[in-house]
C-alpha cells in the first residue's frame, strides 16, 4: 500500500500518456502541498491538459500512479475538488443559479442547498440580476464567471483550473486572481495551468515548468529565479580604469552602461572596486531575475516563445 | 456502486426535466401518428405471419376406404386450387366415425386440429368452433363431393362447440404478434433517440466537467434512465389518451385474446421487456452516438442503426409462430430481439421461471453493453486538445 503525507493534496508518480503512439506526457513526478496555490506553465501542446485529466481521472495513465488527495481512484474524490477546464461549457437552456447548483449537485451537494447558495454568490459577485436568465441569455463573461462559481459552490478542498485566465478581459482576470487568493487563504489547495507567466508569478508560491510532457523544473517561484544571478545595471563616468577588473572581462560597455551578473563576490567587493578605482559611478541597480527569465533558462528559448506567442493569440482572440 | 447511482440521478434528473418541460416535447407526443402509418406499412410483414398462423388442419375420422378417398380427392384440388385453399388432411386413428363425443380428440391429436370430419362422406359431419366450421364447411362438401366423384351436392352437418385448442392457440399467436409489434414500434420510435443523447454534452463542452465529477458509466446510466423515464411518460399519455379515444367510439375496451400468463402479468411483463429492449438498444447507440462528434455524425449514423434495429425485429417476427425452433431460440437468445421473443413467449406459454432468466440475461448485456462504450469512450474521445474530436468516426473507433 502507497503512503501518501496528508500534506500533499495531489502526488504524480513517473505517469505517461500516448494517445496513437504519441507521448503526450512522458514521465511526470508531481508533489502539491495543500493550502497552497500551485502553478502549472507552459505553452500550448506542453501536456498540461494531458496531466490534469490524468490527475483528476477523466483519462487514466499508460504507466505511473497519480494521488488526488490521498486516492489513487480520483473520482472517489470528485466530491472534495471543484474543476474548471479549458474549454468552457454549459447547458444552454439552465438558468445561471442552477448550473451552479447542478454543477453542485454533480459533486454531492444537495439540489436545494446548491440552489441557494448559487442565488447567494451571484449576488455577491454582482451577478444577482442574472440568477433566473438562461445561461444562453448570459454574456460570455457573464457565463464564464457562472461556471468559475459552479466550480466552487459545493465548498471543495482542492480547485483545478486549466487556463482560467484565457479569454477574459483584464477586469475579469483581475476578479479571479482575487477569487483565487480568498480560496487560498481560507485554505483550500488551488492548482492553476496558464501559458501566461505573471499570473503565475502573481499567484503561485509554488511551480512546475512543463515542456514536451516533461517538467524540467517544479519547486518554489523564488528557487527558480535563485538560479539565476542577479543583473547588474551600472552607468559609469569613465570608461577604463582600475576598477574595470572588477566587470566581467567579455561585458562590453553600450555608451557608457554596463550590463553583466553580479559576480559570485557578491555587492561589496564590487562596489569598492568600482569607488576605489574611481569609474565615476552615475547609477548603479541590482535586479533579481524575473520568472520570465528563470523560464527562459529552464525551457529554452524555443518554449519560452511559443509560450509568448499563445499568449499573443489569447490576447488577439479576447479582443475579437 | 452508491456513488454510481446517485451520480446518475443526478445526471438522469437534469436530462428528464430539460426533456419534459421542452417545447419539442409535444411534438415527441404527436409521434404516434407516424407508428400508425409505419404499422399499417408493416401490414405486410403481419400477413406473412398469418399465413403461419392460419394452416388450417382438418382430423379425418372416416373409415379407412373414405379416409383413403377423401385423402386422393384432396390431392386432386390442391393441382387445381393450390395448398392455401385446400385445409391439410391428419387421419385420426382408432377414433369411432360415429362417436358421440368426438369433439374430445379435437385437443388429443398430436398437432392442433381446426376441425373434425366424421360420419362419412355421404353424411358428413364437420366438428369445430363456429367459425371454423362456418370457414371449412364448403370446402369440406367438395372434397367429399370430389371423393365420392359424383355431381350431387353433399350437405355437411355443421358440429360447433364452444372453443378449441387451435382456436386458443391462434388467439394467443394473435396477442403475441400484437404484444410484439407495439413493443418493436414503441422501441423503435424511442431507443434511436438515444443515439444523439451526448453531443449536447459535446457540442456545449459539459462532458469535461461532467466526466471528471462523477463515474461515466453514472453518466451513460442517468442518460439512458433519463430518456426511458421520458418514453414511459409519452407511452402513459398515448395509452390514455387512447384509452378514452376507444372508450368514445366504441363501448369499452375491444374484448382481446388473453395471453397464457394473463392479461395483469402479460401488461407488466411488457413493460418490463419494453424496459430492457429500451436500455439494450439505448445503451448500444449512446456507445455508437457518444464516438460521433457532430450532429451531422449522428444523423449519418442514423441511418445503419436504423436498418440494424429492422433486423432484430424482422428476426423476432419471424420467430413468432416459430416456438421452440432454433429461429425461436435464437431471437430469445441474441440479447437484442430477446424482449421481443419473450413477449412473444409471454402470451403463448404460462411458465413464469423463464421470463427471471430472460430479463436477467438482458440486464446483464445491458450493462456489459455500457461497460463496453464507456471503456471506448474513455479511450477514444477523452483526449487532450481535442484530438479526439478532430478524427473520423471511424478513426476513433479503431484507435
Amino acid at each position: 500500500m502507497t503512503f501518501i503525507p496528508s500534506e500533499i493534496a495531489v502526488e504524480a508518480r513517473n505517469i505517461v500518456k500516448r494517445f496513437d503512439g504519441d507521448v503526450a506526457v512522458d514521465g511526470i513526478d508531481l508533489s502539491i502541498p495543500r493550502g497552497s496555490i500551485f502553478g502549472i506553465l507552459g505553452p500550448n501542446g506542453a501536456g498540461k491538459t494531458t496531466t490534469l485529466r490524468m490527475l483528476l481521472g477523466i483519462i487514466d495513465p499508460d504507466e505511473g500512479e497519480r494521488f488526488l488527495l490521498g486516492s489513487p481512484d480520483p473520482i472517489s474524490r470528485a466530491h472534495k475538488v471543484g474543476y474548471l477546464p479549458e474549454e468552457r461549457g454549459l447547458y444552454q437552456s439552465m438558468k445561471a443559479f442552477d448550473a451552479i447548483a447542478f454543477m453542485g449537485a454533480l459533486r454531492g451537494l444537495p439540489l436545494a442547498l446548491g440552489r441557494e447558495r448559487g442565488r447567494q454568490m451571484m449576488e455577491n459577485h454582482g451577478l444577482g440580476d442574472a440568477a433566473d436568465k438562461q445561461i444562453r441569455q448570459l454574456s460570455k463573461g457573464m457565463a464564464q464567471t457562472v461556471q468559475l462559481l459552479g466550480t466552487i459552490v459545493h465548498e471543495p478542498d482542492l480547485i483545478i483550473l486549466d487556463e482560467p485566465f484565457s479569454g477574459l478581459d483584464a477586469l475579469n482576470q483581475g476578479k479571479l486572481e482575487r477569487l483565487i487568493r480568498a480560496q487560498a487563504d481560507k485554505g483550500v489547495t488551488v492548482i492553476f495551468s496558464t501559458h501566461v507567466i505573471a499570473h503565475a508569478e502573481r499567484l503561485c508560491e509554488e511551480i512546475a515548468i512543463v515542456a514536451h510532457g516533461k517538467i524540467p523544473f517544479m519547486g518554489k517561484v523564488s528557487t527558480a529565479r535563485d538560479r539565476l544571478r542577479p543583473q547588474v545595471h551600472l552607468e559609469t563616468r569613465n570608461l577604463d580604469g582600475p576598477w574595470r577588473s572588477a566587470i566581467p572581462a567579455d561585458c562590453q560597455p553600450l555608451g557608457h552602461n554596463w550590463h553583466f551578473a553580479l559576480p559570485e563576490s557578491g555587492v561589496e567587493p564590487l562596489l569598492r572596486a568600482l569607488i576605489e578605482g574611481d569609474a565615476g559611478i552615475q547609477s548603479l541597480s541590482i535586479e533579481r531575475p524575473g520568472l520570465h527569465d528563470a523560464f527562459v533558462s529552464i525551457a529554452g528559448e524555443a518554449v519560452a516563445k511559443k509560450m509568448e506567442e499563445d499568449a499573443a493569440q489569447d490576447q488577439a482572440a479576447e479582443a475579437a | 456502486m452508491r456513488e454510481t447511482i446517485r451520480a446518475s440521478f443526478v445526471i438522469a434528473r437534469r436530462d428528464f426535466t430539460a426533456i419534459i418541460f421542452s417545447k419539442s416535447f409535444f411534438i415527441f407526443l404527436a409521434g404516434p401518428l407516424f407508428p400508425l402509418i409505419i404499422a399499417i406499412a408493416a401490414g405486410g410483414l403481419g400477413k406473412q405471419v398469418n399465413q403461419d398462423i392460419d394452416r388450417p388442419i382438418i382430423g379425418v375420422a372416416l373409415n379407412a376406404n373414405e379416409t383413403a378417398a377423401i385423402v386422393a380427392a384432396r390431392e386432386k384440388l390442391v393441382a387445381n386450387l393450390g395448398k392455401n385453399g385446400v385445409p391439410e388432411l391428419l387421419q385420426l386413428n382408432g377414433v369411432d366415425p360415429d362417436d358421440p363425443d368426438i369433439a374430445s380428440q379435437l385437443d388429443k391429436a398430436v398437432r392442433p386440429l381446426t376441425a373434425i370430419l366424421s360420419g362419412s362422406l355421404e353424411n358428413p359431419r364437420l366438428t369445430g368452433s363456429e367459425q371454423d366450421v362456418r370457414r371449412w364447411q364448403g370446402r369440406m362438401a367438395l372434397l367429399s363431393e370430389t371423393a365420392l366423384s359424383r355431381p350431387e351436392p353433399v350437405e355437411v352437418e355443421a358440429q360447433v362447440v364452444a372453443s378449441t385448442g387451435s382456436a386458443t392457440k391462434r388467439n394467443r399467436l394473435a396477442t403475441a404478434q400484437g404484444g410484439q409489434i407495439i413493443l418493436i414500434l414503441l422501441t423503435m420510435i424511442l431507443a434511436g433517440m438515444v443515439l444523439s443523447n451526448l453531443v449536447e454534452e459535446k457540442t456545449n463542452k459539459i462532458i469535461e466537467i461532467l466526466a471528471a465529477a462523477i463515474p461515466m458509466d453514472a453518466i451513460f446510466l442517468g442518460k439512458l434512465f433519463a430518456m426511458l423515464g421520458m418514453a414511459i411518460v409519452g407511452i402513459t399519455v398515448w395509452a390514455t389518451l387512447g384509452f378514452v379515444g376507444l372508450s368514445l367510439v366504441s363501448s369499452g375496451m375491444p374484448n382481446l385474446p388473453p395471453p397464457a400468463v394473463g392479461w395483469p402479468l402479460f401488461c407488466v411483463l411488457m413493460i418490463l421487456y419494453f424496459s430492457m429492449a429500451y436500455l439494450l438498444l439505448g445503451s448500444l447507440f449512446l456507445g455508437i452516438g457518444a464516438m460521433a462528434a457532430t450532429v451531422r455524425e449522428v444523423q449519418t449514423l442514423s441511418m445503419p442503426v436504423t436498418m440494424g434495429q429492422l433486423l432484430v425485429f424482422f428476426l423476432a417476427a419471424y420467430s413468432v409462430t416459430k416456438l421452440g425452433e432454433p429461429v425461436e431460440w435464437a431471437a430469445v437468445l441474441i440479447p437484442f430481439s430477446s424482449p421481443f421473443a419473450m413477449i412473444a413467449r409471454a402470451a403463448q406459454m404460462d411458465n413464469l421461471w423463464q421470463h427471471g432468466v430472460a430479463l436477467i440475461w438482458q440486464a446483464m448485456f445491458t450493462l456489459i453493453i455500457i461497460r463496453f462504450s464507456v471503456m471506448l469512450f474513455r479511450r477514444n474521445v477523452m483526449k487532450s486538445g481535442n484530438s479526439g474530436a478532430k478524427k473520423g468516426f471511424l478513426a476513433r473507433l479503431r484507435s
